[in-house]
């Protein structure tokens, strides 16, 4: 068994009547990039500042190598965070920034600078203490964020939604450096974020957060193609959803009948649906076959004929929106990239069609309208 | 009106013209001011009887320079003593309210933040009179009853430090105020973070960064106070500042002298301005 | 932790509540408590409303009362309307060095004391001074004009004395009025007095309140201008506190004159306040 750097125990946090945190428990491996990914006031702030030592949690423990830090004041804490805006101080130099902590362990001067430098070195930065921060780009501020951090050797690094304010062609840049960063510094990374392509493209472990609770937590790939939940299957990746009933059902295999009379058939994955339960039903875009002749889905249980909506033109990603010919639902698939279809146009007629499997089908809660 | 919308030429020039003619009526009265300074005559008044620096550096009767005239001299060092004092306990007081205000939620806050800027609209003169009824009530009862004579609290250099603190504290309270409201409180944290106690914190964070508002806050405050006339009119005793000396002697009728003590006062705060000038700028 | 964040508030809590109590708000009920009495023998006194009586009955101290109330206003309203157009030149048509060099000189006259300014103009004003040379210079006049203690050179006074404190807050905010809401206002058809009356002066509202209410209150409260550029028909009210005070040694009644002082001025802050749809906090910060 791994060691935990990183251990949250029914942790929960309440704000008068609201309940930020729900009981939530996980546990982080040593070395692992975990991230908690969910949208904005799902919590994840608020597990982050209780982690760090700014928020009291109304129950529950935090363990940080195994000894809980309940009773630690954040300056005492062996985690360090990279704030949403980094914190850098403005009135002071990168060096002065990166030498902060040091200086407040009481380090002697010549050990702080050889640190400093060790760690602008580490960064890919040497040579740049001098400077002020806002002579920096944002890229490099966030290595500073970090490499401040980083002289301390915490035992879990805490980021914020770190890439927020940079722009996105650096945002897809930072993605890869901060993995690397990562594996070099060889320190455990709780990131936190509501872009679920930061958190697939560099964690080793996910949760995916909603109203206070872990709804699932697993690898990317566990996320994208086996959610657990409604909620994962519709924040992780894109979606086409139905809300429907099951109409038949056979070990797993069920039949759905969609509210717009739509007839299809899914899977539910030991979720055991019953006949006549409300359901919910996602197709992902990139399941759906496309062609331009029925004969070529004949293998797929669900087979369809529409018109073209609109073309969503989108390099590699494009796709198109479907209206089915059998009930008008609107259906959004992906268009396959070796140019057979670089003349659709609007209004065409296409078949489409995919596998019963590929269709995720949930318990849906009671309508409340 | 702005100038991406053209106006008609005859406006722009008529507008330009109001403007050049409010800053003419804004510098002529310093000007003259100045001008006079120089006039080797014994009234500060046309005609112009030739250039001189008598009025600086004069020792002769009916010509005494500034810098021998000792009435003036000892005003002068009475208002930069005041000044210093005022200005050091209303940036001390002015930064404990800003971080009261911006940091604590209390009970009678909101009342209290408005106490706070009530001084701002009370007339001097009224601020000087009440303080001048409480002490010398003050005084009278200590001096009844324990048979105290407490110097302090008769009108005199003491009196003029505290009523001029008395609003000049509001003042700096809103300039430290507004910066501090900008401070980012995550940098806060994030020393807290990095190992800082909270009070280390706020040294090595806060305050440097808050650096800029104080030295500024503490500028203000001398200028103030240094030119603070109707508050320590009520308050003044034997000792007095350079506001209070100088209007004795235009009461009695002006010679160049004070066009020259004048002169000096405009260069000096400018002086000091332009310093906080640069310095905010560096900062 | 908790009890430190009480320390803490109690540390700050201090300073203010000295400050605030003992040059405040005691100091106001003690001149209150002075001004409702009266003196009735050697040492003796008792409480009656009898220098309020006094006030009320005087009509010299009447009329110079209302006479400093609306004296003050008109210096208000005349600022504000000087300084209005400066302000919006100095914050929308000036543009970089310009703008900030047109707005250090506004603030030059704040840095020399009032007093030399007050003298500034005596020296242009007076009989010898620089305006009767010139007029006669010029022809206009036969023998030399005193343009010194009259209304005239005591509003001309005031007004010069408190310009700086309408001038700052109105290019603030001005300022902040972003100019494509002003091409907005154009492209739909607006005209430069509409668009000055529907969103320069409402966006400015703030800075017109606050400015309006400390140029009224330099003005009720000051003692210098018009002590020296006003003639003997210029009595201002604060020259009565200050008599009563220094020369004739009444406390009792100057304290009653204070008073009265205090709550002119509340009142018409106040109105102006409502009048502007401000409150105190807002126009002071």
């Amino acid at each position: 068994m791994t060691s935990a750097d990183l251990e949250c125990l029914e942790l929960s946090k309440h704000f008068g009547g609201f309940t930020a945190v729900d009981q939530v428990s996980f546990s982080v491996p040593s070395g692992s990039f975990f991230s908690i990914l969910g949208p904005s006031g799902c919590g994840k702030t608020t597990i982050m500042r209780m982690v760090a030592g700014f928020l009291e949690p109304s129950s529950g423990d935090i363990k940080i190598k195994g000894k809980s830090v309940l009773d630690v004041p954040p300056n005492k804490r062996p985690v360090n965070m990279v704030f949403q805006h980094l914190a850098l101080f403005p009135m002071m130099n990168i060096a002065d920034n990166i030498g902060y902590g040091l200086r407040r362990q009481g380090l002697a001067k010549s050990d702080i600078e050889r640190k400093v430098d060790e760690a602008l070195e580490r960064i890919g930065l040497p040579g740049i203490g001098k400077r002020k921060v806002d002579e920096l780009s944002g890229g490099q501020k966030q290595r500073v964020a970090i490499a401040r951090c980083m002289v301390l050797q915490p035992d879990v690094l805490l980021l914020d939604e770190p890439l927020g304010a940079l722009d996105l062609k650096l945002r897809e840049h930072m993605k890869i450096e901060l993995k690397a960063l990562q594996a070099a510094f060889d320190t455990t990374f709780v990131y936190i974020t509501h872009d679920q392509s930061e958190a697939l493209v560099m964690s080793d472990q996910i949760a995916v957060m909603n109203k206070g609770r872990f709804e699932q937590v697993g690898s990317g790939r566990d996320l994208y193609y086996r959610p657990e939940t409604a909620f994962v299957a519709g924040f992780v990746g894109e979606s086409n959803r139905w809300r429907g009933k099951v109409t038949r059902a056979e070990a797993g295999a069920l039949q759905l009948t969609t509210d717009a009379g739509l007839i299809m058939t899914g899977i539910d994955h030991g979720r055991s649906l019953a006949v006549g339960s409300q359901a919910q039903i996602f197709v992902r875009p990139e399941a759906i076959r496309v062609s331009r002749s029925g004969d070529d889905l004949a293998h797929f249980e669900n087979r369809m004929v529409g018109k073209v909506q609109s073309l969503l033109f989108n390099g590699a990603a494009s796709r198109a929106i479907l209206r089915s010919a059998a009930n008008g639902d609107d259906i959004e698939v992906s268009l396959p990239q070796s140019g057979e279809y670089a003349d659709l146009q609007r209004g065409d007629d296409l078949y489409f069609g995919w596998a019963g499997e590929q269709a995720n089908a949930f318990a849906a809660p009671l309508e409340n309208a | 009106m702005i100038p991406s919308i053209r106006q008609p030429l005859s406006l722009t020039l008529i507008y330009r013209a109001y403007i050049v003619l409010f800053f003419v009526y804004l510098a002529l009265p310093l000007l003259v001011v100045s001008i006079f300074a120089f006039n080797d005559s014994l009234f500060p008044s046309l005609p112009w009887e030739g250039f001189t620096l008598a009025w600086f550096f004069g020792d002769e009767r009916p010509m005494i320079g500034v810098f021998n005239e000792r009435p003036i001299m000892r005003a002068l060092s009475n208002s930069g003593f005041i000044a210093v004092f005022v200005s050091a306990l209303s940036v001390c007081v002015g930064t404990t309210n800003a971080f009261l205000f911006n940091r604590y939620e209390f009970p009678l806050r909101g009342l209290l933040y408005v106490l706070m800027l009530l001084p701002l609209v009370i007339p001097g003169i009224v601020l000087g009179i009440s303080i001048l009824v409480f002490s010398s009530t003050l005084a009278n009862g200590l001096e009844d009853g324990l048979g105290w004579d407490i110097y302090a609290l008769r009108p005199g250099l003491t009196l003029v430090i505290l009523g001029q603190f008395s609003f000049i504290t509001t003042i700096v309270t809103l300039v430290i105020s507004a910066r501090l409201q900008k401070f980012d409180r995550s940098l806060e944290e994030a020393a807290l973070n990095l190992g800082a106690g909270p009070l280390t914190a706020v040294r090595t964070v806060t305050i440097p960064y808050l650096l800029p508002a104080l030295v500024g806050g503490f500028g203000v405050a001398f200028l103030m106070s240094f030119e603070n006339f109707n508050t320590t009119l009520m308050l003044v005793g034997s000792e007095a500042p350079l506001t209070i000396a100088m209007f004795d002697r235009l009461k009695e009728g002006s010679t160049p002298l004070l066009n020259a003590v004048s002169l000096l006062l405009m260069l000096g705060s400018s002086g000091l301005a332009l310093l906080m000038i640069l310095f905010q700028r560096k900062a | 932790m908790r009890a430190g964040a009480k320390l803490g508030l109690f540390l700050l809590l201090t300073p203010l509540l000295l400050w605030l109590g003992l040059l405040i708000i005691i100091p106001h009920i003690d001149m209150f408590l002075v001004s409702i009495r009266e003196r009735i023998g050697v040492g003796q006194y008792q409480t009656s409303p009898a220098n309020y009586l006094t006030f009320l009955t005087e009509p010299l101290y009447l009329v110079t009362f209302m006479r400093t109330a609306f004296m003050s206003i008109l210096a208000t309203l005349l600022t504000l309307v000087i300084g209005f157009p400066v302000a919006f030149y100095i914050a929308k048509i000036a543009k970089g060095r310009l703008q900030s060099a047109l707005f250090l000189l506004c603030l030059v006259p704040f840095w020399v004391s009032e007093l030399v300014r007050t003298f500034g103009w005596m020296i242009l004003l007076r009989e010898t001074g620089i305006f009767s040379n010139l007029l006669q210079w010029l022809g206009l006049v036969d023998g030399p004009v005193e343009m010194l203690y009259n209304d005239v050179a005591m509003i001309v006074g005031l007004v010069y004395t408190s310009m700086l404190f309408m001038v700052v807050p109105l290019v603030t905010t001005i300022e902040s009025l972003d100019d494509s809401i002003i091409e907005a206002g154009y492209d739909l058809g607006g005209s430069n007095l509409s668009i000055l009356r529907e969103i320069v002066i409402p966006h400015a509202m703030p800075g017109i309140a606050s400015g309006s209410i400390v140029v009224f209150m330099l003005s009720l409260g000051n003692y210098l201008t018009p002590t020296m550029l006003g003639g003997k028909d210029s009595l201002w009210f604060t020259e009565l506190i200050y008599s009563q005070f220094i020369v004739r040694f009444n406390w009792e009644l100057g304290a009653a004159f204070g008073f009265m002082l205090l709550i002119l001025s509340s009142l018409i802050v106040w109105a102006m306040l409502k009048l502007t749809g401000q409150t105190l906090e807002k126009t002071m910060t």
